[in-house]
């Protein structure tokens, strides 16, 4: 059996699992040295989910909290396409977002920011891309939040993503920020990441083309999984 | 084009990622034996770890993969996916009823031995972790070429999970360990 692999994930765009910035991935983070596997047909292979996964509404998060009311804040369109490195489209993917109120809380027990929870707004989407790997969502702007990472820390507006791609080891959870965001640069989950080009790489671009008039600020947001690598190797098995 | 940096799943993913149960595989149409797997999420001082998600991806009963790359002329069981996602509870326990997966071809005209592919994701992790689930009672362990890659006992024995009977059903019980003395192996591929 031929066995045409992806490409090894890339150190240098991918933080360390150890990060001085980031406390909590002190005690966390696997320390020994990862072990080398050439990838099978167990890592080439992986969950592909069908139209079933996602209902119309999951794609509007100021409307889809299952309430009649539709989420205060500022209303916004995120875009973006799915790409793996050599810029093909990953079309068909599933995609999921998570992220905090306009506000800055999340709608989850753990939170216990003094802000306050909207109730037309859950703050969860999920959407498949299409054939050209473009996904779309309506939302609001999350608000920033603080956190107990280090004195007065903050982290700025941010939107949670969550892909398969094709294979088992195209899976990427992610996270992109928004423009101009003061706090950006003193983000140490952002800062984790070991280049400059790879943070610039998670923060979006206001899309004027996106913006739609007298209603939502448009974003654009793509992503980039890891390519197939061109040379298929032998892999024989029963 | 360079991949898009990894991040933290963060602390509230369960409102994005776990609102469904997604940690049942198997239904009563799908062949072969049932499982569960059970096990904890520790840290590096052995603190269970509450705010973890481990996903799993596996193979049918007959050793095939429900993907259009897995060209074995094994058949699909139209009602297996192979998927299933499970946060850990506040005690840091994650579980999947599933079935155990047939062999699947490694490298070389090598047999790989039935194996669950895992991806480990976490508040703190700023990467996600793939390590493989193999079981205790399988014989094919000892010819397994990843578990062979492996060079301590002591690191290998991470990867496998001991069976055990619960109310007379089988369970497989896997411990991840982040960090630590008895880190579990995770793989880079």
């Amino acid at each position: 059996m031929k066995i045409q692999g992806y490409n090894p994930r890339d150190w240098k765009s991918h933080p360390p699992y150890h990060f001085e910035g980031y406390a909590s991935s002190m005690k966390r983070a696997p320390l020994k040295r990862l072990a080398k596997m050439k990838q099978t047909l167990s890592e080439i292979t992986g969950p592909l989910f069908g139209p079933e996964a996602v209902q119309p509404r999951d794609t509007d998060l100021t409307r889809n909290a299952g309430t009649d009311g539709e989420a205060m804040g500022e209303r916004v369109i995120i875009v973006g396409r799915v790409l793996d490195e050599d810029e093909r489209p990953v079309p068909n993917t599933f995609i999921e977002i998570w992220q905090a109120n306009a506000a800055g809380r999340y709608h989850h027990e753990v939170d216990q920011h003094r802000a306050p929870l909207d109730p037309n707004f859950i703050g969860a989407g999920r959407c498949m891309s299409n054939e050209k790997g473009e996904y779309r969502f309506l939302t609001v702007k999350p608000g920033p939040y603080p956190w107990l990472n280090h004195p007065n820390a903050w982290r700025p507006s941010h939107i949670h993503l969550s892909l398969f791609g094709p294979s088992f080891v195209t899976r990427l959870v992610t996270q992109f920020f928004f423009p101009g965001d003061p706090l950006i640069p003193m983000d140490p989950i952002l800062n984790s990441v070991p280049s400059k080009s790879g943070r610039q790489r998670l923060i979006a671009s206001y899309a004027h083309d996106v913006t739609e008039p007298e209603w939502a600020l448009g974003y654009r947001f793509d992503i980039v999984l890891r390519g197939r690598q061109q040379t298929p190797f032998e892999s024989d098995g029963r | 084009m360079k991949q898009t940096p990894s991040q933290t799943v963060g602390p509230f993913y369960s409102l994005g990622l776990t609102q469904k149960r997604m940690n049942v595989l198997a239904s009563d149409a799908t062949l072969g034996e049932r499982i569960r797997i059970e096990g904890y999420v520790f840290d590096g001082d052995g603190q269970a770890v509450p705010d973890a998600m481990v996903e799993i991806w596996q193979a049918n009963a007959y050793g095939r993969y429900n993907h259009p790359d897995d060209k074995q002329e094994k058949p699909l069981d139209p009602s297996f996916l192979g998927w299933g996602r499970s946060g850990t509870d506040k005690m840091g326990v994650f579980s999947f009823e599933t079935i155990k997966p047939g062999s699947v071809p490694g490298p070389d005209e090598s047999v790989q031995a039935p194996h669950i592919n895992v991806t480990v994701f976490a508040r703190g992790m700023l990467v996600h972790a793939y390590t493989r689930i193999y079981f205790g009672d399988e014989p094919g362990n000892a010819t397994d070429p990843v578990l062979s890659s492996i060079k301590t006992k002591v690191r290998r024995q991470t990867l496998i999970a001991a069976r055990e009977e619960k109310n007379g059903k089988p369970v497989y019980r896997f411990d991840i360990r982040l960090q630590g003395e008895n880190e579990t192996v995770f793989f880079d591929m």
